[in-house]
């Protein structure tokens, strides 16, 4: 009886939802409002006793762990905000915020967005096994092996000449640019089509409970 | 058939079948005998060569120890030392496999390391290795405190021990020296960043090529001052540990001031309360800037939820109902984008996206009108207010990004040529 309470809740809500492909409505609205206000509820609760509980209050009121009465402390100051008077005193942990990641991302970006990169890109240019493949054996994948390393050696280099701000793009440095957008832009074509495939599938698993669990059309 | 037990039958005759049966149980008794008496023969022989005997325990394992030939030999050389590069707590503990470790022999099945804290101490067991293995990290070690270590060969039931390590402690360390070429490139790319500040700072002028996008931001907002709408600006699902939202953030102060200039209203929905308040801080600022403070208002920069679609679905509500003149979307998207940017376009608003997530940026370049790709997004501070810190930090970046295609090319190059320990100086640890 509740599974089947359930489902139907489930089903009205979804179609709510759906209804937004048409326009904007009252169930529409409904929907929306409940979402957002449930999800709200949800996250707090969620932070509380996933974030706040194990790694502040228990550590620090249980086990006696003093050094997490720095956070303690900064937390307290990100309320002030809500007294007027005083939530110019919220700026202090914000700006620890802000600086704090900013500090440890250079070092995770330069590791793993930078050099990791650079690094992995380092491989032969010419990569003689492909070749005698594709010169033994020619057809399409031998061809796209043996041209693989050559295309991510210049996708690269020119990727990241498009992204030079400081010099304009004019000349043989504008060139390799332009080949930098069209290599960007193919990029972003296959993720388009993947992604779109990804999103299809999702679509079909909702079409999928509407039928199957909720009226029972497919089995 | 023993000589007594015939001379017994001949002195004492008794029926076939009773002879029989005498018979046999006279065999099985002196059967029995003889096994318990070979079995404890090679019991007091094992213990005197120091083999591990605790496997016995049971009747049914007993047939296993039957043949000496099916013990494992011991691993060899057991070396102890402190993990390098580490927080402390961490020790690692390598020997020498047992001979009995090849593929097509079930002799060792696994190697038990075991652990005291004196050398005459009780061992006990800490972890295993699977078999080909010759290498154990024991993380659960108190800095300071002396170990010793023993690892034995198992084939599941029986096993055979190695010698017992020397004394070792684990510590932690300043410094990781795997990373040296971090260091290396941390510190160029800043002093790069800090001299081009300087220069910035010394009046000399910095060059930005055109951005398009960011040209466009101005425009965007005096198409929705013209046309009396709001502007709303989203500024993505991360929080502010993300360095595309503190990026969004900037850009919002810039997008701000112009709406205050225009007095046209600004709708901020965060889906993350401290990006919320930083918000708030950064258009308070900007109104003040302007001269406009009293024309902030801190209730239109809200929180919705942290939930992913939970925003999505609140965003979107927002816009068909309030119709923004000018959509702007910076920072860090996921699924969502899609969902927001397709909303947006419906509502006819223009709209000026801006994202460093690869994934998402398709959705953006199709349904806006003005995206900002990767980089340009962290560009747009410096882009838009021409300020010497900003435009300094920009052109050091540039010149870090002309080092690494140096390196690059140059290492390729090397590469081909087969020199290929320039892979080894690049490791990051």
């Amino acid at each position: 009886m509740i599974e089947t309470l359930g489902i139907w809740m489930a089903a009205f809500l979804t179609l709510c939802i759906l209804s937004f492909l048409y326009k904007d409505n009252p169930f529409y609205k409904f929907a929306e409002h409940l979402f957002v206000g449930l999800s709200a509820a949800y996250w707090a609760v969620y932070y509380y006793f996933n974030i706040l509980l194990p790694n502040l209050i228990q550590p620090l009121f249980g086990h006696g762990q003093l050094l997490l009465i720095i956070p303690l402390v900064l937390g307290i100051m990100m309320i002030m905000r809500l007294f007027p008077k005083v939530g110019w005193v919220s700026r202090w942990p914000l700006a620890f915020i802000v600086g704090s990641y900013s500090g440890y991302n250079l070092i995770t970006y330069l590791q793993s967005k930078a050099l990791e990169q650079v690094r992995a890109t380092l491989v032969p240019f010419i990569q003689i096994e492909s070749w005698k493949n594709l010169f033994t054996n020619p057809g399409v994948m031998t061809f796209l092996n043996a041209i693989a390393v050559p295309v991510v050696v210049v996708g690269v280099t020119t990727g990241v000449i498009y992204f030079f701000f400081s010099k304009e793009h004019k000349g043989v440095f504008g060139g390799f640019a332009r080949i930098g957008v069209w290599f960007l832009m193919i990029a972003f074509g296959a993720s388009f089509g993947y992604t779109v495939m990804a999103r299809i599938s999702l679509l079909i698993g909702r079409v999928y409970f509407l039928l199957h669990d909720w009226l029972g059309l497919i089995q | 058939m023993p000589n007594n037990v015939k001379q017994f039958l001949i002195v004492y005759p008794i029926s076939p079948l009773c002879q029989a049966l005498v018979k046999n149980a006279i065999f099985i008794l002196t059967s029995r005998l003889m096994c318990i008496l070979l079995f404890d023969m090679l019991l007091i022989l094992m213990l005197m060569v120091g083999i591990n005997v605790e496997a016995f325990d049971t009747p049914n394992e007993s047939s296993k120890i039957l043949s000496s030939s099916e013990l494992p030999a011991p691993p060899t050389e057991v070396l102890v030392k402190d993990k390098p590069n580490d927080a402390g707590g961490s020790i690692i503990v390598t020997w020498g496999k047992s001979a009995d470790d090849v593929e097509e022999n079930e002799l060792v099945k696994e190697y038990r390391v075991f652990r005291s804290g004196a050398l005459d101490g009780e061992f006990e067991l800490i972890g295993t290795a699977n078999k080909g293995f010759e290498k154990f990290v024991d993380g659960t070690t108190i800095d300071g405190t002396q170990y010793y270590y023993m690892v034995k060969a198992s084939d599941g039931v029986v096993h055979s021990q190695s010698a017992v390590s020397e004394a070792v402690s684990s510590s932690a360390q300043w410094f990781h020296t795997g990373r040296i070429s971090m260091l290396v490139a941390t510190v160029i790319i800043c002093f790069l960043i800090l001299w081009f500040i300087g220069k910035a700072k010394k009046g000399e002028k910095l060059y930005i090529r055109p951005i398009a996008g960011l040209e466009a931001v101005d425009d965007a907002v005096g198409r929705a001052t013209e046309m009396g709408k709001p502007i709303m600006y989203i500024p993505g699902i991360a929080d502010m540990d993300d360095i595309q939202t503190i990026a969004s953030v900037i850009i919002l102060g810039r997008v701000a001031r112009k709406a205050a200039q225009y007095e046209t209203p600004l709708l901020v929905p965060c889906c993350r309360s401290i990006v919320m308040s930083a918000a708030q801080e950064t258009v308070k600022e900007a109104y003040i800037a302007a001269g406009r403070s009293d024309a902030y208002d801190a209730d239109k920069i809200r929180y919705l939820t942290d939930d992913q679609f939970g925003y999505a679905a609140g965003v979107d509500g927002m816009m068909l109902r309030v119709k923004p003149g000018a959509i702007f979307y910076m920072g860090c998207f996921y699924a969502e984008s899609l969902i927001l940017a397709e909303t947006g376009h419906s509502t006819g608003a223009i709209q000026i996206a801006g994202t460093a997530m690869p994934s998402q940026l398709p959705f953006f370049i199709t349904a806006c009108d003005y995206t900002l790709i990767g980089e340009e997004l962290f560009a747009a501070s410096a882009y838009l207010s021409r300020e010497p810190l900003l435009l300094g930090s920009l052109k050091g970046q540039d010149m870090g990004k002309a080092i690494l295609i140096a390196i690059l090319i140059g290492g390729v190059i090397l590469v081909s040529l087969g020199f290929t320990k320039i892979i080894a100086l690049l490791a990051t640890g």
